[in-house]
């Protein structure tokens, strides 16, 4: 193991180092970085240009400005780590950790998001393997690797963000919307709960109707722009984590385990009783005590599981710490849409999904309310995680739909099936798990990628993380930045690569890492 | 698991109609190995591919789209100068109509200097294309040279290379393009293609090298070596072409890529420079009109996707034709005649039994 380790760094430096050294050259000579002084028309233009010149040493030829810069990086072992200065003259350093900070914050959500919808939309189309549902999920998945990503940029921007704007701005829902969501939502769901015919019009029906109830609910209520029943919402809250608590017992031990299924609904009345406690304490939180609030949760949710004891009493106590989670996400959403009208009114001005930046101009002026904080950074991050999540939602779905057919199709899964185990069992237990290995790697790998930034999306949304600062660094030909952008990413590529081996090897013990 | 819950009748449902899947798959690729006897590898990989549905309906509208573009706007080689058979160039001026809405006279509309838009997009398409086969050229080229001399070599030659793919691969694809075009760009898209080309090699290089690493234990590599073939006639006539699915498979999803690299580069004003147009510039030169004026926006990018689409298909329909191990479900009449002919045999065979009980 050591061997390996030592091994592959000196490799990976070696390559760094070469690397960074055709990137160097290649930006140096990508043009002219005193353009845009040139053409200036300032009195002093001369002068400004010598003092360019000089600071970005542009006297020394390419080849060996490199090792300037060079000896910035290796000066970081007597403390004097510098990556140089940008054309304006500041210090490389702290413009890259504020966009790496934006940056993070951009790829966290959209990397988890497409996880777990990529992963959700695998396992179904692999359970429905040519089916209608997966042949449309194939398409679709094509098309998305297709598009290129300022299409959906631009697109969610326009269609997505300015026509919920528009529909609070006068809320009507057209009369279409009453005929089509609910009949595509019908579709969608008899493709993914499959069975035969009488079952398949059963689903259609209900998922139809249950789809045109919320459908009508949301249009009588206005629930868009006020999400909300006031004191009621407890009824809601027990409903939605009722139904999720139902769910995952489901999923995970399977509706026969009693024990199990009373966990769940324990954990949700608990739940469900701390939800006027938790209001009245809301406006005092932070994000690190609510943290904290979703670490107790856990932990109540296995105690609960713990003392209804049974045969396998860690069965239950799992399911319940899963649900106790889930209770509180539900119970924080809503808290969040308590907080949505204030927000609508008073701090986006009725056009809540924004469509640029990171944040609203002056927004600590306005409130410092943790929750009306929260809604600005969704409101923020929705389209651009959007957007970023699509195209990886269609290549993780198609990895995770691959990798499960193997695995169904593998002896083990034959032996599970002949000693009479359940589907829930095979596909959950067995299957699923072997399945994720490979998907590690990949999730791995694209992690290091995006830290890059998403250029494009960045772009279009006028965020300022990595991508954008590459932009702006590559058009006026600032060298040091563009070194520190590729640092950053390369060692992130590299790091995570690496992890993915080591996940891979830890997961799957067939695979051993060598020299 | 000590509690195995009685098994309830919808999941022993869903079991049963996973088998009868297996047992679908099964049962063409039966039939199939029956129908390819005798053809030769290629015959056999053409045959799958035209019966790919996807792939023959891409094909079908990726050589349409190529022949509008080179048609309405005309082919300019060195030595070939054909005028198209629109009216207008991509780079006539004229009054703008109506606004530049979309006419029978201007059926993209106009931009703002009165351009006709389709003529743009013709042009923009002629040159994304151009990009698209110059890369896939000039990369499946390097990778398919490097990645089978550090299959074949293996050894110190082996080590350098791939130090050499980690290099360039290491650097982000968009970065790298997106410097190169911060230069070449202004230079033309011909120049702009043959860097991208040089950047966009490495995948193939390794897929290429792992195939070749397995493909020299061979016995056939084995015997050409006791025959007296060179390394050279050994990789390039015995080795390679048994390589040629991987090969063909992935410098068509490199080209799919490539489209949708040249576009945002050209998007970011790093690729194609005015005058001259690529689909990717286009948008890029129309975004902020896109509220206003979306067809300067919508033909554009409605373009790349066609042609990304065909051939991310195209390159779905090779794959398939090239795997042996593909279990692929024939559609619905190929299913039914295959069952017609097991029933066939299946009486047949009654029939034989029966004969030989008389």
């Amino acid at each position: 193991m050591l061997t390996f380790l030592s091994r592959r760094l000196v490799a990976s430096i070696i390559v760094l180092l070469l690397a960074s050294y055709l990137v160097y050259i290649l930006s140096a000579n990508a043009g002219d970085p005193l353009a845009e002084l040139r053409v200036g028309t300032a009195k002093n233009q001369e002068a400004l240009i010598q003092m360019r010149a000089h600071q970005l040493h542009l006297d020394i030829p390419t080849p060996l400005r490199y090792f300037l810069w060079l000896g910035g990086i290796l000066q970081g072992f007597v403390g004097h780590f510098t990556l140089g200065v940008n054309v304006q003259g500041e210090p490389v350093t702290g413009q890259i950790a504020d966009a790496v900070v934006v940056t993070i914050q951009l790829i966290v959500a959209s990397t988890i998001l497409a996880i777990v919808f990529g992963i959700l939309i695998g396992i179904t189309t692999a359970l429905r393997q040519y089916s209608g549902y997966d042949y449309t999920v194939t398409f679709l998945s094509f098309l998305f690797f297709s598009l290129p990503s300022f299409f959906i940029a631009v697109i969610l921007k326009a269609y997505v963000g300015i026509a919920f704007n528009n529909y609070l701005a006068d809320p009507h829902v057209a009369w279409w919307a009453y005929v089509i969501l609910p009949l595509v939502s019908g579709g969608i769901w008899t493709g993914i709960i499959g069975g035969n015919a009488r079952r398949r019009w059963m689903t259609f029906v209900i998922a139809t109707l249950a789809t045109l109830f919320a459908v009508v609910f949301v249009a009588v209520t206005n629930w868009l722009e006020t999400p909300t029943l006031g004191a009621a919402d407890i009824l809601l809250v027990a409903i939605v984590a009722g139904g999720l608590a139902v769910l995952i017992t489901a999923l995970t031990t399977g509706l026969e385990n009693r024990k199990s299924l009373y966990t769940a609904l324990t954990t949700v009345a608990v739940g469900v009783a701390l939800y006027f406690p938790f209001l009245a304490i809301s406006d005092s939180l932070n994000l690190l005590s609510l943290l904290g609030l979703g670490v107790v949760a856990a932990a109540v949710g296995l105690l609960i599981g713990w003392l209804y004891a049974g045969y396998d009493r860690w069965q239950s106590a799992r399911t319940g710490a899963i649900v106790a989670v889930v209770t509180g996400l539900v119970i924080v959403a809503n808290r969040l849409m308590r907080s949505w009208h204030t927000y609508v009114e008073y701090v986006a001005n009725g056009r809540p999904i924004a469509t640029v930046g990171a944040v609203t101009p002056n927004l600590d002026d306005i409130s410092t309310n943790f929750w009306i904080h929260s809604l600005d950074t969704f409101t923020h991050l929705l389209l651009p995680t959007i957007s970023l999540c699509l195209i990886s939602i269609a290549s993780y779905s198609r990895y995770a739909r691959a990798n499960l057919l193997d695995v169904l199709n593998s002896d083990y899964i034959r032996t599970a099936r002949a000693k009479g185990l359940n589907q829930r069992t095979i596909v959950m237990r067995h299957a699923f798990r072997n399945a994720l290995i490979p998907l590690t790697t990949i999730v791995a790998f694209d992690i290091g990628s995006l830290l890059g930034g998403a250029i494009i999306t960045e772009t279009v949304f006028s965020w300022s993380g990595m991508g954008n600062l590459f932009n702006q660094a590559l058009k006026v030909v600032d060298v040091n930045t563009l070194m520190g952008f590729f640092v950053v990413t390369a060692i992130a590529a590299i790091v995570f690569n690496f992890l993915a081996d080591l996940a891979y090897s830890a997961l799957d013990p067939r695979i051993r890492v060598t020299a | 698991m000590s509690n195995i819950p009685p098994i309830d009748p919808q999941s022993n449902e869903a079991a049963t109609s996973v088998e009868v899947v297996e047992n679908l798959e099964q049962a063409p690729s039966a039939i199939e190995l029956k129908e390819v006897e005798g053809l030769s590898q290629g015959r056999i990989v053409l045959r799958r591919f035209l019966r790919h549905r996807g792939a023959m309906i891409s094909s079908g509208v990726l050589i349409f789209v190529i022949l509008l573009a080179y048609s309405a706007q005309g082919l300019h080689l060195p030595g070939i100068d054909t005028p198209g058979w629109w009216p207008y160039k991509f780079t006539d001026t004229g009054n703008v109509i109506n606004g530049g809405v979309p006419s029978w006279k201007h059926p993209f509309g106009q931009d703002s200097l009165g351009r006709d838009m389709f003529a743009i997009v013709m042009r923009g398409c002629q040159q994304s294309l151009m990009i698209v086969a110059v890369v896939g050229i000039i990369s499946t080229f390097i990778g398919v040279v490097v990645g089978a001399l550090s299959g074949y070599f293996r050894g110190w030659i082996d080590t350098l290379l791939m130090r050499l793919t980690d290099v360039v691969i290491i650097i982000p694809l968009i970065v790298l393009t997106a410097t190169l075009g911060r230069k070449y760009g202004a230079s033309g898209a011909l120049a702009l293609a043959l860097v991208l080309g040089l950047a966009s090699w490495t995948g193939l290089a390794r897929l290429v090298r792992g195939d070749v690493l397995g493909l020299r234990e061979r016995e056939f590599v084995d015997a050409a070596r006791v025959a007296g073939a060179s390394p050279w006639r050994i990789m390039f006539v015995h080795i390679l072409p048994n390589a040629i699915g991987v090969i063909i498979v992935n410098s068509t999803l490199l080209m799919s890529a490539t489209i949708l690299v040249e576009a945002a580069i050209s998007f970011l004003n790093f690729g194609v420079q005015l005058p001259d147009v690529s689909l990717g510039s286009v948008i890029g030169t129309y975004q902020a009109a896109f509220a206003t004026r979306p067809w300067l926006f919508f033909w554009p990018a409605g373009f790349i996707v066609i042609i990304a689409l065909t051939i991310n298909f195209i390159g779905d329909g090779l794959r398939d034709a090239f795997d042996p191990r593909q279990k692929r479900q024939l559609n619905k009449a190929a299913r039914r005649s295959a069952a017609a002919a097991r029933e066939k045999a299946a009486s047949a065979a009654r029939a034989e039994k029966a004969a030989t009980a008389q």
